[in-house]
C-alpha cells in the first residue's frame, strides 16, 4: 500500500470479502486469512475496522482473534514470509546456525522486515517438517535440511526471483 | 530396513492422493459401504477392535462414538483434528498428503455411526500445501458421490469442509479447536460438558485425530479380530511413529503398537548419524518424558510407556546424541510452552513463565537455594491445576529429567561454583 487511492482500493476489496459473511462470526478466521493476503500480509487498523463493520462483529473481537494467532499480524510484513522453525527437533539439529545465516543474508534480525519490503524473517513454532529438520516455511513451501550454505543460496535465489518481478 | 506393517498407510504413495477412482481400485470406500449396509453394528465393531485415539490421549474410539450416538440432537458433527502441532510429529501430514481418501472414508464411517451429516477437517495453517491436496481430493470424492448428498446411493448425506487454523498449538486441544472454528481465540473450555454431548455450536461433536479416523475403514472391512492380531492386548493395531532429532533416517513409519524404542531407533532409524552415541530420547512429543538410552527396550505401548516412565503420546520419538545438552533442550521446550500458553488459566500462563525463568537460572548456574524445590512444587501445581493438557503436561520433560538425571540440576550449579542450595 503506497498511495491513499491504493489503500482505498484495498479497503473496498476487504469490505466486499467481509460483507459476504455478515452475521457469521464463525467465518472470522477464514476472512482474516483472506483480507490479510490482499492487505500486504498484515491487518492494519482500517482493515480491522472494515471487517468489523461489514461482518457486524465488535472491533474488540477482531483484535481478540487477530492478536491470538501467530499467522496474523497487525504490523506490516514483507511480501515473502520466511518462517524458521525453532522447536526442539529443529533446535537439536542446528536452528541457531541457520538463524544467523538468515539474519546475515537478509541483513535483518528475526522479527524484522527488509527495508525494500520484500522479506520478513519470523521465528516460529513447529511446522511439522521434522523429517527434514532444520526447516523453514517460505510462504507455502518447506525448505529442509538447512545449513548456513543452503540458507545463503536460498536467500540469493529468492532475492533474484522477487527482484525480477 | 525392517518391513513396515501398513494399515493406515496401506498403498500410501502408490496411488494418486487426489483420485477416488484409484483409491476405489485398491479396495477403498468398501469399509464405508459395509457401514452403510449395517449402520447399527458399526459402533460394536469399533468397540470390539479396541481402537484407541491416536492423537495422544488414547481414549477408546468406540466408546466416544457411542456417547454421541446416544445423544439426541437436530445436528451432529464429525471434526477431524488435523492441527498436528506437537513438535516432533508429522504423521498426520503423511496420511493427508499420501492417502487422504482413507481419512474421508473414516470420517464418513464415524458420521454414519453417530448420525452426523456434516464433517470438518481442522487443518493447521503450517500445512498450506496439504490444504491444496485435501481440497482437490474432497472435490473428487464429491464428484464421485462418495461424500456430499446421498453418499454411495445410500440416501445418507455427509459432506466434509476444510477449515484452516491460523497458527496456535493449543488449538490441538479439542475444545480450543472448537472455539477456533467458531471464530474465537482458541481457548480450552471447561469440561464437562464434553464435546461428544455439547461441542461445535453446542451440538454433539465427535473430534478425532487423523490417524484414528484413518483406522476405521480397515476395521470395518477386515473386522476386530484381525485388528486385534496386531499391537498389544490393551492397545491393538498399528501406530505411525515419527522419528526425528539426531537419527540417520528421520521420518514416519508404521509398526504394531508395542514395537520397542530400540527397534525403532536401531533397525528403522539407523541410529545416530556420524557414529555418535545416543544420550536420551524424548518420547511422545514436546510434552512427553525424556528417558535415558538405558530404557531403549521399552515397548511403544500406552501402558508399557507409563510403567517405564516414558510417554506414548502420538508416537513421536526425538533422539538426542551425546553432544546434546539436556538443560538446553529443556529451555527450548519450556520456551515453546511459554509462547503457546493461551493465557486463559493462571497456573499455565504464569507457571510456564516461572518454569522458564527457573530453567534458565539452572542453565546459567545462578539458581538459588530452594529453586529445585520450587521447580518441583510448581510442576506439581501445574499438573493438577491447569485447565487443559498444555499446562498439565508442560512440566513433564522437566520432571522426567529430574527423575532420570537427578544430579544434572545440582551438578550444573556446582560447576558454576554456586553451592547455595545444595
Amino acid at each position: 500500500m503506497t498511495t491513499r487511492e491504493e489503500q482505498l482500493c484495498v479497503l473496498e476489496e476487504v469490505a466486499a470479502i467481509a460483507a459476504k459473511w455478515r452475521d457469521r462470526p464463525d467465518m472470522l478466521i477464514p476472512v482474516l486469512h483472506e483480507v490479510q493476503t490482499i492487505a500486504g500480509n498484515c491487518i492494519p487498523k482500517e482493515v480491522a475496522m472494515t471487517v468489523a463493520r461489514e461482518m457486524r462483529i465488535p472491533l474488540a473481537q477482531i483484535y481478540s482473534a487477530a492478536t491470538f494467532y501467530s499467522f496474523f499480524s497487525l504490523e506490516k510484513r514483507g511480501k515473502v514470509l520466511i518462517r524458521l522453525c525453532r522447536t526442539a527437533p529443529c533446535h537439536v539439529k542446528g536452528t541457531k546456525e541457520t538463524l544467523s545465516a538468515f539474519e546475515q543474508a537478509l541483513g535483518i534480525k528475526a522479527g524484522e522486515t527488509t527495508p525494500d519490503g520484500l522479506f520478513t524473517l519470523e521465528i516460529c513454532e513447529c511446522i511439522g517438517a521434522c523429517d527434514v529438520s532444520p526447516a523453514a516455511l517460505v510462504d507455502d513451501t518447506v525448505y529442509g535440511h538447512l545449513t548456513p550454505d543452503k540458507v545463503r543460496e536460498l536467500v540469493a535465489s529468492l532475492q533474484e526471483t522477487e527482484g525480477s518481478r | 530396513m525392517m518391513e513396515q506393517v501398513r494399515v493406515v498407510l496401506d498403498h500410501a504413495g502408490d496411488i494418486s492422493p487426489i483420485s477416488s477412482e484409484e483409491y476405489l481400485r485398491i479396495g477403498g470406500y468398501q469399509g464405508l459401504k459395509k457401514a452403510l449396509e449395517a449402520t447399527e453394528t458399526i459402533i460394536d465393531t469399533i468397540k470390539a477392535s479396541g481402537l484407541r485415539g491416536r492423537g495422544g490421549a488414547g481414549f477408546p474410539t468406540g466408546l466416544k462414538l457411542s456417547f454421541t450416538a446416544n445423544t439426541q440432537a437436530d445436528q451432529k458433527y464429525i471434526v477431524c483434528n488435523a492441527d498436528e502441532g506437537e513438535p516432533g510429529t508429522h504423521k498426520d501430514r503423511i496420511i493427508m498428503v499420501e492417502i487422504p481418501h482413507r481419512l474421508f472414508e473414516g470420517m464418513a464411517i464415524a458420521a454414519v455411526a453417530v448420525g452426523a451429516s456434516q464433517g470438518y477437517i481442522y487443518l493447521r495453517a503450517e500445512y498450506p500445501y496439504v490444504a491444496t491436496i485435501l481440497e482437490q481430493a474432497l472435490a473428487d470424492a464429491r464428484r464421485q458421490g462418495l461424500i456430499g448428498s446421498n453418499i454411495m446411493g445410500s440416501g445418507v448425506d455427509f459432506d466434509i469442509q476444510l477449515f484452516i487454523g491460523a497458527g496456535s498449538y493449543v488449538c490441538g486441544e479439542e475444545t480450543a479447536l472448537l472455539d477456533s472454528m467458531e471464530g474465537k481465540r482458541g481457548e480450552p473450555r471447561f469440561k464437562p460438558p464434553f464435546p461428544g454431548v455439547q461441542g461445535l455450536w453446542g451440538r454433539p461433536t465427535i473430534i478425532n485425530n487423523v490417524e484414528t479416523l484413518s483406522n476405521l475403514p480397515a476395521i470395518m472391512v477386515k473386522g476386530p479380530k484381525w485388528f486385534r492380531s496386531m499391537g498389544t492386548e490393551r492397545c491393538p493395531g498399528t501406530k505411525l511413529f515419527t522419528l526425528c532429532g539426531n537419527i540417520a533416517h528421520p521420518g514416519v513409519y508404521e509398526f504394531p503398537v508395542g514395537t520397542t524404542i530400540r527397534t525403532l531407533f536401531e533397525e528403522v532409524g539407523g541410529g545416530c548419524p556420524r557414529g555418535k552415541k545416543l544420550m536420551a530420547v524424548q518420547t511422545g512429543g514436546a510434552s512427553g518424558n525424556i528417558i535415558p538410552a538405558s530404557l531403549l527396550d521399552t515397548p511403544m505401548d500406552i501402558d508399557a510407556c507409563a510403567e517405564a516412565g516414558a510417554t506414548f503420546g502420538a508416537g513421536d520419538l526425538m533422539f538426542m546424541d551425546e553432544d546434546s545438552c539436556l538443560l538446553d533442550v529443556l529451555e527450548n521446550l519450556t520456551e515453546f510452552f511459554e509462547e503457546e500458553s493461551c493465557g486463559k488459566c493462571t497456573p499455565c500462563r504464569e507457571g510456564n513463565t516461572q518454569l522458564l525463568r527457573l530453567i534458565r537460572e539452572f542453565r546459567n548456574g545462578t539458581a538459588q537455594e530452594g529453586d529445585l524445590n520450587l521447580l518441583l512444587e510448581l510442576s506439581n501445581v501445574m499438573r493438577g491445576g491447569c485447565l487443559c493438557g498444555l499446562g498439565q503436561s508442560s512440566p513433564n520433560p522437566i520432571l522426567s529429567v529430574l527423575r532420570f538425571y537427578p544430579d544434572l540440576f545440582v551438578e550444573n550449579s556446582y560447576r558454576k561454583g554456586d553451592l547455595a542450595y545444595a
